[in-house]
């Protein structure tokens, strides 16, 4: 679980983030925070079925279910369990 | 009547809330014709004051050019005031023919088809060509018109980073399965006044099998030798697949739009774009201004010439006089201030200075990113540029930022 946050802390910070100096953590509120826009999430989806081998329908691929590395954790652990 | 005081109270909270957070636009009431200096009534009910405007879009000073007048008194007597009809019923004259020709020649594409106006014509042209089946990607800077046009569309959305040509390739691998791609640009940001590198972005598309689609709104007209757009100073004119642009800016500046390019995908708007289907096109009047705009602008290059040499001054100008500036070389020139509320201070104090220029800030552009923003016309004289850097020199000073880097401006008033 520990290491999956960290690969989808440094995706979303190499994806997202233009400004290196720019903090976040696997709290930070990525949509509702503004980091994380809702057109740009289908790559984030992308990334998370791809490298999890998982298929997440696009129901519960919500705003709420992508709003931080934790909540997106808990997501993909629920497909992979 | 269901407007109860509940309801009417629900509105009244947003209002304030909107008021509250410094967000609330209020309309200047521009007593004169569109011009590099104007009569303003500011605030409602204010004595009218003559002001230098470095806000318009009025990038070629056509918008009260006399030929354009006098072309669009006669379009008003020989083709009327109004049609009372979509197009394909009985709203469409020969000079609509006529201009959708005239724009395919200029911008040097397949075929054109009007929208009312280009935020129609962006809001319309996605749904029209793409489906479920298919992805856009668009840069993350694009206008709020074509984010809109991308909303309404079924088709997957992805973005990729401003101007980063590394990261668009990895999206387009990334869709490679999709049946159609379509990368979506501005030809020039109208925030920052940087223009997209075009000829990389046709390359890629090239190698990847993606459309292109990009809006030459603060384009059309000037960018480029001849004035084609961003296309002509990239190289890659009669390489872009779609480009919307309007005819509300550069071109005359009163209203309409259009989308040109492939002949197939022009087509599939007239089939099936609902604003294009659903509401009235330009009126007639506006059709005849804008052909004689076209005319004045393949006569010579004379105006976007001296818009180039006017940007040229202005940018030395407040550069020399010590403002920090986002690089470029288009008539947008943002004087960067970082803090909103100096933002929207030294707006006003140069309106009190007799110049007319608006302060943007969050969430507008980015975070931390609040300026004045000004734009450059070749209706402005060297003397109104002169007096106008005069009081960006002044102000400048009463805030203590000249010669000040951005990191020394935020640390004395903030982000």
């Amino acid at each position: 679980m520990d290491d999956m946050k960290q690969v989808i802390l440094t995706y979303v910070k190499n994806e997202y983030l233009d400004d290196d100096e720019e903090q976040i953590d696997f709290n930070t509120p990525l949509i509702s925070g503004g980091i994380v826009d809702s057109f740009s999430m289908v790559s984030l989806k992308r990334f998370l079925e791809n490298k999890y081998k998982i298929s997440i329908p696009d129901d519960k691929a919500t705003p709420e279910a992508f709003d931080s590395v934790n909540k997106i954790c808990t997501l993909v652990q629920s497909f992979l369990n | 009547m269901a407007y109860s005081d509940k309801v009417r109270g629900v509105y009244q909270t947003t209002l304030k809330g909107i008021q509250d957070a410094g967000l609330f636009k209020q309309e200047r009431f521009i007593c004169s014709q569109q011009a590099a200096d104007i009569e303003v009534e500011f605030p409602a009910g204010s004595p009218h004051k003559r002001v230098i405007n470095m806000c318009a879009n009025n990038y070629l000073g056509l918008s009260s050019h006399p030929e354009v007048i006098k072309a669009a008194h006669e379009g008003l007597d020989t083709r009327g005031y109004g049609m009372s009809s979509v197009r394909f019923i009985c709203g469409t004259q020969d000079i609509h023919r006529e201009l959708e020709e005239k724009i395919t020649k200029f911008l040097g594409t397949e075929a054109t088809i009007l929208f009312p106006s280009c935020m129609d014509a962006n809001a319309g042209v996605f749904e029209a060509v793409l489906t479920k089946d298919d992805v856009m990607i668009a840069d993350r800077l694009v206008h709020a018109s074509l984010i809109d046009g991308i909303r309404l569309c079924s088709a997957a959305q992805d973005t990729f980073k401003h101007a980063n040509m590394e990261h668009l390739e990895e999206k387009l691998q990334l869709h490679a399965d999709k049946r159609v791609k379509m990368v979506i640009t501005d030809g020039v940001f109208s925030m920052d006044g940087d223009t997209a590198p075009l000829d990389e972005m046709v390359a890629l598309c090239e190698k990847y099998d993606a459309m292109l689609l990009v809006d030459e709104s603060h384009a059309s007209g000037f960018i480029g030798k001849t004035g084609r757009g961003t296309h002509e100073k990239c190289g890659v004119v009669g390489k872009i697949d779609i480009i919307t642009t309007t005819f509300g800016k550069a071109l005359g500046g009163a209203s309409g739009g259009c989308v040109s390019g492939r002949r197939e995908l022009v087509e599939m708007c007239r089939q099936r774009a609902r604003p294009y289907l659903f509401s009235n096109t330009i009126a007639p009047v506006v059709v005849s201004g804008v052909l004689k705009v076209l005319e004045i602008l393949s006569r010579s290059t004379e105006r976007r010439d001296k818009l180039e040499r006017n940007t040229t001054y202005w940018r030395k100008g407040l550069s020399e006089a010590g403002f920090v500036l986002k690089e470029g070389d288009t008539p947008i020139v943002p004087v960067m201030l970082f803090n909103a509320k100096l933002s929207q201070d030294f707006s006003r104090d140069l309106y009190e200075e007799g110049v007319y220029a608006m302060g943007f800030f969050f969430p507008v552009v980015p975070q931390g990113q609040a300026r004045i923003r000004t734009q450059v016309s070749a209706g402005h004289e060297i003397f109104h540029l002169d007096k106008a850097l005069e009081a960006f020199i002044k102000v400048g000073k009463k805030h203590n930022i000249l010669g000040k880097a951005k990191q020394e401006i935020i640390e004395m008033v903030g982000a």
